[in-house]
């Protein structure tokens, strides 16, 4: 059975067609990346997902269960990790278990037998007693992943999980996120940051406007559409340093002030313009920026 | 459409009380200061009014001036405890503290959340009120074993004042809605309903719209026990109080449905 199946699901807000047509699986274990802008319509997504929102046409199962009509009862077997921090600030770490725990139907005793091996997975074991407010925005986190292993879900649905984390808590939140993959458990996972997609996902989706537009596994998606070794140009006329360039590159797209030269060769084409003044010249592999940015005309990046 | 608004009404008849628990552990918290707070208000109009009013008074419908004052304000107060509790904390806690929402990612259904915060709003409301009626009998002004009596109908306006309120939590787009409903609802509703002077005073066309509102029954009802008078309509009062809490229960899950979960 698989985890999750979407099928041609739509959902609008009144003119605006927020996901449009959306068809997707997610098998037992695997973790796929939703990857899109801001306003792709990942978010809405997981809301549908969860049963918080009534798609217009499609159908939702989740491990077989019916969403939203039985909603409920697929929740029970999902952990979510919203984008925005909802944890209670007044109370305790060890309090916020107890809490979230008791939604679910758990009594004091389930909680205080499950809780030990959560603080420890999300490294906490020395702030059990610590108010929420006194944590960083890491260990916020953290608590918030172990909050949503409460229920022992079979499926994490993870919204933007390391939005906002400086870059050593995000490492550590990827590494608990791998520890989790091994473990059997299946994620769902939305973010609009690249290296996260790459390190983490088994299959990405990727989205723009509500509809998919591409799908696979990372690297898979990269040689697709790329394929070839990318010169990144700083400075100087991207119009000119364009018709320079154009005989040697595949592909030329500008975004913003940056040229990006999709080249078979980059010798050919860094030999052309290092005799240009006053540019910066990056060569490097092609990553799923360069793919989102052959699909759609434009950077991820807002 | 109707499924829909199955799917939001309670899953089972305890789920509510984990919402309940976690409201009362982060008032435990602030206990102390909220318990003063409650009781500042009802207590400074019960011995101004009472005392400083009551002595141009003289006696009201065959007792002193305090003392009839002392019902009404228990009533008020579990009226004013309750509807505070729903269009502030619980009003923040569906929106910007999201407190809700990660209630919704649970076994919870919207009814069940909707449930406990009236549930709470009510225990909040019960608190309140008794302060007052303890404080009336400890004067003198109500009989001991009245509180009894009293207390079942102060909890019970609270729950009708709390369903009420989250009609108002649901419809609202920000904090000065809320405000509207305090001063254009509810204090037209407190000097309406028999809780500072008889309604009797009021022309006939404004007894006829006392009769309506969800206080005058409350403030009748516990007026009747705390002064040990035989109850009349014991039974109207009891059920008006009842519908006031129960039907706003399923408008505002459905109002809530249509602004949480779109």
């Amino acid at each position: 059975m698989v985890a999750i199946d979407f099928v041609g699901v739509t959902k609008s807000y009144g003119k605006r067609v927020v996901v449009d047509g959306m068809s997707f699986t997610v098998a037992p274990g695997e973790c796929l990346g939703l990857l899109g802008p801001n306003g792709a319509g990942k978010s809405t997504i997981t809301r549908l997902l969860l049963g918080m929102a009534t798609p217009d046409a499609g159908e939702i199962t989740v491990f077989g269960v019916p969403v939203p009509a039985r909603a409920r009862l697929a929740r029970g077997r999902i952990g979510v990790v919203p984008q925005f921090d909802n944890l209670d600030h007044r109370f305790t770490v060890r309090e916020n278990l107890l809490v979230f725990g008791r939604y679910f139907g758990m009594s004091k005793r389930e909680v205080e037998a499950v809780s030990p091996s959560l603080l420890e997975f999300a490294r906490l074991e020395n702030k059990a007693d610590a108010r929420v407010a006194e944590l960083s925005g890491g260990m916020k986190r953290r608590l918030t992943l172990a909050r949503a292993l409460i229920n022992d879900p079979q499926l994490l649905v993870m919204d933007e999980p390391t939005t906002g984390l400086d870059p050593q808590a995000r490492h550590l939140i990827w590494e608990r996120l791998r520890s989790l993959l091994a473990r059997g458990k299946t994620i769902l996972l939305t973010t609009h940051f690249m290296e996260e997609a790459e390190r983490l996902c088994d299959r990405l989706c990727v989205l723009e406007q509500g509809r998919k537009i591409a799908e696979g596994r990372p690297h898979a998606l990269i040689d697709e559409q790329i394929g070839c070794q990318v010169v990144e140009v700083y400075g100087g006329n991207p119009h000119e340093l364009r018709s320079l360039v154009k005989p040697y590159a595949q592909r030329i797209e500008l975004s913003g002030e940056t040229l990006f030269c999709y080249a078979p060769d980059p010798e050919q084409v860094l030999t052309q313009l290092r005799g240009v003044a006053g540019l910066r010249l990056l060569q490097r592999p092609p990553n799923l920026e360069d793919v989102f940015l052959r699909l759609t005309g434009r950077e991820m990046k807002d | 459409m109707t499924e829909g608004y199955m799917a939001v009404m309670p899953a089972n008849a305890w789920n509510w009380v984990a919402v309940w628990r976690r409201n009362y552990l982060a008032w435990k918290k602030i206990a102390l200061a909220a318990v003063l707070g409650n009781l500042a208000e009802p207590m400074i109009s019960l011995f101004a009014l009472g005392f400083g009013l009551g002595i141009m008074i003289g006696r009201v419908e065959g007792t002193s001036y305090v003392a009839f004052l002392a019902a009404g304000m228990a009533a008020v107060s579990a009226m004013t405890s309750a509807t505070y509790e729903t269009i502030y904390s619980t009003f923040a806690r569906m929106g910007g503290e999201r407190t809700w929402e990660a209630m919704l990612c649970t076994q919870l259904t919207l009814g069940d959340i909707v449930l406990g915060e009236l549930a709470w709003a009510g225990t909040k409301s019960l608190l309140a009120g008794t302060a007052i009626t303890l404080v009336a009998a400890t004067l003198g002004y109500a009989a001991w074993p009245s509180l009894l009596y009293a207390l079942p109908v102060i909890a019970l306006t609270g729950l009708a004042f709390a369903s009420l309120a989250m009609i108002v939590a649901a419809l609202a787009p920000n904090y000065d809605f809320l405000v509207f409903y305090q001063t254009l609802v509810l204090t037209p509703m407190l000097f309406l309903s028999g809780a500072v002077f008889p309604v009797g005073q009021m022309p006939g066309a404004f007894q006829q719209v006392s009769s309506l509102l969800p206080l005058a029954h409350s403030v009748d009802l516990i007026r009747s026990v705390m002064l040990s008078r035989p109850a009349e309509s014991l039974g109207l009062h009891v059920t008006t109080l009842c519908i006031y809490a129960v039907l706003p229960f399923f408008l505002s899950a459905a109002l809530l449905r249509r602004r949480l979960m779109r």
